[in-house]
């Protein structure tokens, strides 16, 4: 019988690096989720482009090609980056493509009285949006920014294949080492759904508390 | 590094032969996930509770980990059951038991926004279980489904490069193999983000024009 306290050791430290990419993925993909859904919805043409154009590349070309891009088509453009940097990097930017749209979706869909209201107090563009308009819009955009953010865990596995030793290549490792199969790849499968579980928890909590208050609010 | 338009021309053979791989596996997936998406929507209407809530459970989890480790799963660990599968077909299987997961939601909603008065309608008729799904339910749900459906099927063909990491020789591993024998990266890479990119952008247009003819809900 194989010793497995080891493996699932080595498994746990593979745990940690999907985390902190998950982590840092979602970081990114959220400030560009922002950046671009604005963007989208900028008064001036030239921004308006330049979101859409974002978007639809990410959104088109294949997250796991874009990896395999950034890793080693860059480096001959001179841009060197690690693993670690390129995982983030790609999977921040292409959640973020999807998030800008949950963004520009969400914005939309408050409606022209809440416009006018800012009109009428006098609020500025940014102050109406910042005050008025955003607060509305975060809370239909939290559910479908927890899926995103799950999708984005699930999409970390792919880090594997460029050599990152996230879960996903630890089981391989241990695979490979022990020639066992259902063990290293069990034991993922069940910590990958527990990171999700944790995820749609965490992001259902958020969304209680940012409700509280919001009476009559379409959640 | 130079562009290099003499060995494009020379990978493009290959290339082209990944592709019909990568469309073959795209459409299997998407029979077989529209199949399992039928069947797990079904499966959660069940009167037996004990099996719509494992289905569900079953569902979950699926959605919950990544496609990746399911095809490793798939790959390695059923051959030790004693099954054997050719690399396309265990990707074809996760492919469609993975999205088969996401469509059964779609399947779940058209069915939901049925009226009940075409159940009560169909019960009135004296029509049976079976024939009140095949002549009543189902073609008054699918139709406004397939625009939602094809969404995921597009979604699906994004997500075909994975197949590459169990050896099915699709475009994303003829690239990797073109570029690993002849140490250039830039032309197969970028030729591979293109053409998703291309049929992205066409399915774009096939979507709104899905929408057009299927999307509205007549009542």
């Amino acid at each position: 019988m194989t010793d497995w306290s080891g493996y699932l050791n080595l498994i746990l430290q593979g745990a940690m690096v999907t985390v902190q990419l998950t982590v840092m993925g979602a970081a990114l993909a959220l400030v560009m989720a922002f950046v671009a859904g604005l963007g989208r919805l900028s008064r001036f043409v030239a921004i308006r482009c330049l979101a859409t154009a974002y978007i639809e590349f990410f959104r088109g070309t294949s997250g796991f090609v874009q990896l395999f891009f950034a890793y080693f088509v860059l480096p001959l453009a001179g841009v060197t980056l690690t693993p670690l940097q390129a995982g983030v990097l790609v999977l921040g930017l292409n959640v973020g493509a999807y998030g800008a749209e949950v963004v520009r979706g969400a914005i939309r869909s408050i409606g022209r009285e809440q416009y006018e209201a800012c009109t009428a107090l006098n609020l500025g563009r940014w102050q109406g949006m910042r005050h008025v308009i955003l607060p509305q819009a975060l809370l239909i955009m939290l559910p479908t920014f927890g899926n995103n953010a799950i999708e984005l865990l699930k999409a970390t596995s792919v880090v594997s294949l460029i050599s990152l030793a996230d879960l996903t290549f630890q089981a391989q490792v241990v695979r490979s080492q022990t020639g066992s199969t259902l063990m290293p790849f069990a034991t993922i499968l069940l910590i990958y759904f527990i990171l999700a579980l944790i995820i749609a928890w965490g992001v259902r909590t958020l969304e209680r508390r940012l409700a509280r208050g919001l009476d009559g609010v379409r959640v | 590094m130079d562009w290099d338009w003499n060995f494009v021309q020379e990978i493009m053979p290959t290339l082209i032969q990944g592709v019909k791989i990568t469309i073959l596996a795209t459409v299997l997936g998407s029979i077989l996930a529209a199949i399992v998406g039928l069947a797990i929507a079904l499966a959660r209407r069940s009167p037996h509770r004990l099996v719509s809530r494992s289905v569900g459970w079953f569902a979950e989890f699926i959605r919950g980990t990544p496609l990746l480790v399911q095809l490793y799963f798939i790959f390695y660990v059923l051959p030790d059951i004693g099954i054997l599968l050719p690399p396309l077909v265990a990707g074809v299987i996760g492919l469609g038991l993975h999205y088969g997961t996401y469509t059964a939601e779609v399947y779940r909603a058209g069915i939901d926004n049925v009226p009940r008065g075409q159940w009560e309608a169909a019960k009135a008729c004296n029509l049976g279980g079976r024939h009140t799904w095949t002549h009543i339910i189902l073609p008054q749900a699918i139709p406004p489904m397939i625009p939602a459906l094809a969404n995921y099927f597009i979604a699906m063909f994004k997500e075909t490069p994975l197949l590459s990491a169990i050896t099915v020789l699709e475009l994303m591993n003829q690239a990797k193999i073109v570029a690993n024998s002849s140490y250039r990266y830039m032309e197969p890479m970028t030729l591979v983000g293109a053409f998703f990119l291309i049929i992205s952008l066409c399915s774009v247009v096939l979507l709104r024009w899905l929408e057009h003819r299927y999307g509205k809900i007549e009542r």
